[in-house]
């Protein structure tokens, strides 16, 4: 059993009862809600006649269901369209405060969430969406629910849960140019397996994850979950208060010290104790993307899809399995495999330093003229920041389209998808098959810097020959 | 109550082989933009059980004759990871599914599959391979998953499932919808909310 450490802590003083199942009842400070696991939950509120309990701790914005190419409303989508018209609707009349496309602080839940200063160190979170984990990186408990809990929530501002084991995951040694916070996560992932977080919080440290950036620590946690980890988090620090300060939810300036105070409280003791600990050497990091169906299949960009004879017996189906949906070959280079479509955007890469890295190197560049490229920012306020800086240009001048704010290509439910097999570079989280809209497509995740790259060479290369020379 | 306790099911079965199988796979996203769980059921395994051109898949398990109407599936390793999306589980609840056993879930999918009632249990590698090949065998005769004894029978086999304590008491009870477990709890709800520092502002 853990101890002392964020879990402990924040699951201690948010725990309302032990109930009659053995299960904790644990409070939520704050609830985020989207237009596509929200509306059957408002239903079942309005059929029960219950009201929203804590109106004012929930939030609510679109994200999944918005086109990125043109956001005019009504939607040509029919469907998308009731989804938003429900979504206005439903928080209108339970009196939950809604990010529309109108507010220009629309975007993907988990971009704007820490973006208005909503998520904060020592909360408990929760939002009908699998990368809640990505609050995480503030020092909360972030869950992905479902519909029925979305309900509980609604309903009681608590949620049952069962308690979790808590794997520390340290992170040392100095990433060399070119490799990212998104490559020490997908080698997280390779290493530990897609299921190796079953039961577990993830809390990620270690010099390496204390030096990275808000932006950074958010990439991280929010595949935790592609790891099995229902929630990762990581200990709040100076640099955590510093993106808060300021931002429109954020304690006021006068109250701001005795936040930082309790925050401080909820980390992680110098002596907590943890079920298992992980360390993971970033010094030898290369850009690390994936090759197969699920985000555990990955290799390093100078490595070869493995061949099934180079692995466990156990794992021997799903390489073949893999290798049948993608249409590789066992043995055969990732670099060189080429991409039809660019994707750099999602609640993983799509917030402002995730456009920086990719304009970076797109300046000056082409795209190749084989490869469709979008760029999505994952928020209007994103949006607007890059268009500030002049990223937009640099990317419209590289040949590359630039969208609206949404989750776009990450999991085809708006008109961004691939079509037949086509290859996508993603700096998305999700390769399974049939998830970026078409049932034979094919995703390879990658960093955006990656991605803006292979878009360049119209196939998978290396980025790092783009920052020497 | 009685309705709501899940304690003893019975039925055909039809194995699902493959690990790993993600909500994207048992509910293509482009099937929740429904705003009601309705017709979940229809698009369950939807780009596996039928092709670009919506005719059956007629080789996929679900779509054999020998597994028509089956009360439980049979799964692999880490069913239902990926998106939270309860449409997974909805979708295999009104396909007519009651129980779903695998070597292991992820688990917000078994989360909610508790919450609406779907009692999901774990067997080992070897018990699965057994179970599966029983079913293949045998797609006409029922599996009994007794709860209580946390045991699946299959003709003469007996083997040993797993559920957490917490989830087997939520199934046994008819409790596994916590809503009213939850309002029984209101000024302790109320309380915690009182002692939260940042629901409190700070103040």
């Amino acid at each position: 059993m853990s101890q002392r450490t964020l879990y402990n802590k924040v699951w201690a003083s948010h725990k309302v009862a032990t109930l009659p199942t053995g299960q904790d009842q644990v409070f939520i400070g704050l609830h985020l809600v989207h237009e596509v696991t929200s509306p059957q939950a408002f239903s079942m509120l309005r059929e029960k006649g219950s009201k929203v309990r804590y109106p004012n701790r929930t939030f609510a914005t679109m994200d999944h269901i918005v086109p990125t190419a043109n956001q005019i409303r009504p939607f040509s989508d029919q469907q998308a369209e009731l989804m938003a018209q429900t979504l206005a609707a439903n928080t209108n009349e339970f009196g939950i405060k809604f990010f529309d496309l109108a507010t220009a602080k629309q975007g993907i839940v988990h971009i704007i969430g820490p973006e208005l200063g909503l998520t904060q160190p020592g909360m408990t979170i929760a939002c009908g969406d699998s990368h809640t984990s990505t609050h995480g990186a503030f020092g909360s408990l972030a869950f992905g629910i479902g519909t029925t809990e979305v309900r509980d929530v609604l309903e009681t501002q608590t949620l049952s849960l069962s308690s979790l084991k808590v794997r520390l995951i340290n992170v040392t040694g100095e990433l060399r140019p070119g490799v990212y916070a998104k490559d020490i996560v997908l080698k997280i992932i390779q290493v530990l397996g897609v299921k190796g977080g079953i039961g577990y919080a993830y809390e990620y440290g270690g010099e390496t994850i204390r030096r990275m950036s808000m932006d950074e620590r958010m990439t991280i946690c929010n595949m935790s979950i592609e790891g099995g980890a229902r929630i990762g988090y990581i200990n709040p620090d100076q640099t955590t208060y510093d993106y808060i300060k300021g931002r429109e939810f954020a304690p006021p300036a006068d109250k701001f010290d005795t936040a930082v105070d309790y925050w401080n409280s909820i980390a992680s003791d110098s002596d907590a104790e943890y079920d298992d600990i992980v360390h993971i050497d970033a010094s030898s990091l290369s850009p690390v993307i994936t090759w197969g169906i699920t985000p555990g299949q990955s290799v390093g960009i100078e490595d070869k899809i493995p061949t099934p004879d180079s692995v466990l017996a156990e794992d021997r189906k799903s390489i073949e399995e893999a290798c049948a949906h993608m249409k590789f070959t066992p043995g055969q280079d990732i670099r060189g495999i080429p991409i039809n479509v660019a994707f750099v955007g999602s609640c993983t890469n799509g917030r402002i330093s995730d456009l920086r890295e990719a304009a970076k190197i797109l300046q000056g560049r082409q795209v190749a003229s084989t490869v469709q490229t979008i760029v999505v920012p994952g928020s209007q306020q994103v949006k607007a920041q890059a268009e500030a800086e002049g990223l937009d240009k640099i990317f419209e001048a590289a040949g590359a389209e630039w969208r609206g704010a949404g989750c776009s290509m990450c999991l085809a439910m708006n008109p961004d998808k691939l079509v037949g097999d086509q290859i996508s570079a993603s700096s998305s989280n999700r390769n399974f098959i049939g998830r970026q809209g078409s049932a034979t497509g094919r995703t390879l995740l990658m960093s955006p810097a990656m991605v803006a790259a292979a878009a360049i060479e119209g196939c998978v290369t290396d980025v790092r020959d783009y920052i020497r020379s | 109550m009685e309705s709501l306790k899940r304690v003893h099911i019975t039925g055909t079965a039809v194995p699902i082989p493959g690990d790993d199988i993600d909500t994207d796979r048992i509910i293509p996203a482009r099937f929740l933009k429904e705003i009601t769980f309705e017709r979940m059921g229809e698009f369950l395994f939807y780009d596996v059980r039928f092709d670009a051109s919506d005719n059956i898949i007629e080789d996929y398990p679900l779509n054999l004759p020998e597994y028509q109407n089956p009360t439980f599936l049979i799964v692999g390793q880490n069913f239902g990871c990926g998106s939270s999306r309860e449409h997974a589980p909805q979708a295999i609840m009104r396909f007519g599914i009651q129980a779903v056993i695998g070597e292991s879930f992820a688990e917000i999918f078994a989360g909610n599959c508790k919450a609406i009632g779907v009692p999901v249990v774990t067997a080992s590698a070897e018990d699965i391979a057994t179970l599966s090949d029983y079913v293949a065998k045998n797609p006409d005769q029922p599996l009994d998953l007794n709860l209580e004894s946390r045991t699946v029978s299959a003709g003469d086999k007996v083997i040993q499932v797993n559920i957490a304590d917490e989830r087997l008491s939520a199934f046994i009870s008819g409790t596994w919808d916590a809503s009213a477990l939850l309002k029984a709890n209101l000024d302790q709800i109320k309380q915690v909310g009182e002692r939260l520092p940042y629901v409190q502002n700070f103040a």
